[in-house]
């Protein structure tokens, strides 16, 4: 399965991986079996984002679980998808963009001065509300991650069919390499982007709302390619569909937007934070239960 | 048949102010007609077929004199000749001493000008902060305002005598096909920066996005992926610097000499193309004369040229055009 050719240039210890290949992998695991405090990949503590001097998310405290997938919901503009883009530091290119508090990543500190984005992007991948393959053929969009980063591979083709297999895209694609990746429908680029980003090996793989541009089976066939990954890696899905969230989150975190008073500046805060069951069955907070229950947001 | 019965369900919102009952209020036939569209589109015509009809007519007079000139003078003396004499007593008519000091020119223009463009255009489409980008840009715009006139006295009192010969300490005399090449490299930078720049800029974020979030850097990034997709804009970018390296008149007229010689090496002195075109039509030579007709000659094959270049770039970008 999924090799780790980055593991030895990682200062912690990598959790080992399954060996049993995904198509065969029994069953998936159910809710009920997410332990009650999640073991943390990433954690942020007190996480604030700002851009320039508008305040989008505050004090954000969060632990996400290792080989969890962990939903984040709430309402448009409560600083989900700036929170996600934080915790792969893709925020670096928005120049007004500033972070207070911490993101740690197995413990270390994402944001510490000796920290380098480009080594924190290749242990946290990311995929996007659209899809995004380059205009190159579908073999060199997954190969693009691996060259650019220099990784060790036998023999590209190989781990090009691997990502395409582990992505579920492989029997679709695989006579046509060398095709503009330009051609697929778009729920084939989603999986091609997914292929793109388990190439490079990623610990965790952060998802900003991956089907709100698909129709109904391919958001079907990218949520049950989220359970499979689940054994290998550690997710993060932005999402606005609750259903979504309910049918593949272990964990899901409620945000809503407070308004300032003076400035009218909304601002997103973490409402409530539990395994998805709960959160669904038997939320703790009253503005969790008004969002799921459909009576605002 | 259809009846005037039905009216809108209550509540739908009123669209005239015309009774419901009113068959004009359901009128779709045209109103009063609207002349100035007539006018506009007619008008909008006639500036789309000018630019065809001007470049028919600069074909044709051109053709006319060029073909009086090759009935005296065979095709493949003018092409494959190798010296150009046209105003000796034996004169001569072979034009390949004008196309190597124009090649010369040509080349070394884009040696300077496809690096130092290219790298302004990645530089302010990838790296530099909107800040540095909005006073870099009407200053690299400025340079294109230039009179070429004055690259050319440029290239005679500036770069000749301060760079190559002093700095360089190469052994150029005042006219060289390198000194007017390389200020005509200069001059054409801001079109290839300018235009690739808008190339580059017009890739989606999405690409950028997507390549920092595989842990491209930003130079891999804007190499790999930025830049191919936008290749064909850059190469139209090229092309047009291209295009204007061997029709520039004023600069090699000043400052590429005016011996028409075989150029064999970039620091001789040699007249290209439009710089003898630029001599030769002072005005002494009659109308109709073969010294006359030479100048058309010379003029069609720049023309053809040109046009060749076009079209090659035309199947370049449409090879490497990547679509997204």
């Amino acid at each position: 399965m999924t090799t780790h050719p980055h593991a030895a240039a990682i200062s912690v210890p990598s959790p080992a991986r399954s060996a049993t290949p995904l198509s065969t992998r029994p069953e998936i695991r159910t809710h009920t079996e997410v332990p009650d405090v999640p073991d943390p990949v990433i954690e942020c503590e007190d996480l604030s984002v700002y851009y320039g001097d508008f305040k989008a998310v505050t004090d954000v405290s969060l632990a996400f679980g290792h080989n969890e997938i962990t939903a984040l919901i709430g309402p448009s503009g409560c600083g989900k998808s700036t929170l996600l883009r934080c915790l792969n530091r893709m925020n670096d290119l928005v120049d007004s963009a500033r972070v207070e508090g911490s993101v740690r990543y197995w413990g270390q500190d994402m944001y510490a001065p000796d920290a380098d984005a480009i080594e924190v992007r290749r242990r946290i991948g990311m995929v996007y509300q659209k899809p995004n393959p380059f205009p190159k053929s579908i073999y060199d969009n997954i190969a693009y991650g691996p060259r650019v980063t220099g990784m060790k591979v036998d023999s590209m083709d190989d781990h090009v069919e691997q990502a395409l297999r582990d992505a579920a895209l492989w029997d679709e694609v695989k006579d046509k390499l060398k095709q503009n990746a330009y051609g697929l429908s778009g729920g084939q680029q989603q999986r091609l982007c997914i292929a793109r980003t388990i190439a490079v090996s990623p610990d965790v793989i952060l998802m900003d709302e991956p089907c709100s541009a698909l129709d109904p089976v391919a958001t079907l066939r990218i949520e049950e390619l989220m359970l499979q990954l689940r054994a290998d890696y550690t997710i993060v899905i932005v999402t606005h569909n609750m259903q979504q969230a309910a049918r593949v989150a272990d964990r899901t975190a409620f945000f809503t937007a407070g308004v300032n008073e003076i400035t009218g500046d909304r601002t997103g805060v973490l409402v409530e934070y539990d395994k998805t069951s709960r959160i669904f069955g038997n939320p703790a907070n009253s503005r969790t239960e008004d969002y799921i229950s459909g009576r605002f947001g | 048949m259809m009846t005037d019965t039905r009216t809108p369900a209550a509540g739908s919102p009123l669209r005239s102010s015309l009774p419901p009952g009113d068959p004009r209020a359901r009128s779709i036939t045209r109103g009063k007609p609207h002349h100035g569209e007539r006018v506009v589109k007619v008008a909008l015509r006639l500036s789309a077929w000018l630019s065809i009809v001007i470049t028919l007519g600069i074909a044709i007079s051109l053709l006319v004199p060029a073909l009086e000139f090759f009935a005296e003078v065979p095709v493949t003396e003018f092409l494959f000749g190798t010296r150009w004499a046209p105003t000796f007593a034996d004169a001569t008519f072979g034009v390949l001493p004008l196309v190597t000091a124009t090649a010369w020119t040509t080349l070394i223009a884009l040696a300077v000008a496809v690096p130092f463009g290219l790298g302004a255009a990645i530089y302010l489409a990838e790296y530099a902060r909107p800040r540095v980008r909005k006073i870099i840009k009407p200053v690299l715009e400025v340079l294109a305002g230039i009179p070429t006139v004055v690259f050319g006295f440029f290239a005679i009192n500036f770069v000749t005598p301060n760079v190559l010969q002093s700095l360089l300490g190469l052994n150029v005399s005042t006219f060289s096909v390198l000194a007017a090449g390389m200020v005509m490299g200069v001059m054409i930078i801001p079109t290839i920066a300018s235009l690739s720049e808008d190339a580059m800029t017009a890739v989606p974020q999405a690409m950028r996005q997507g390549s920092a979030a595989l842990a491209a850097n930003r130079m891999q990034t804007s190499l790999r992926v930025v830049f191919p997709a936008a290749l064909s804009g850059i190469i139209a970018a090229i092309v047009l610097g291209i295009s204007r390296a061997i029709g520039e008149t004023m600069i090699v007229a000043i400052a590429a000499g005016s011996r028409a010689q075989m150029v064999t090496d970039p620091t001789m002195e040699g007249s290209t193309m439009t710089g003898f075109i630029a001599r030769a039509a002072l005005g002494d030579s009659r109308v109709g004369s073969l010294e006359y007709n030479t100048l058309f000659a010379v003029g069609l094959l720049l023309f053809v040229l040109t046009m060749i270049v076009n079209m090659i770039s035309v199947q370049i970008v449409r090879r490497f055009r990547q679509e997204y």
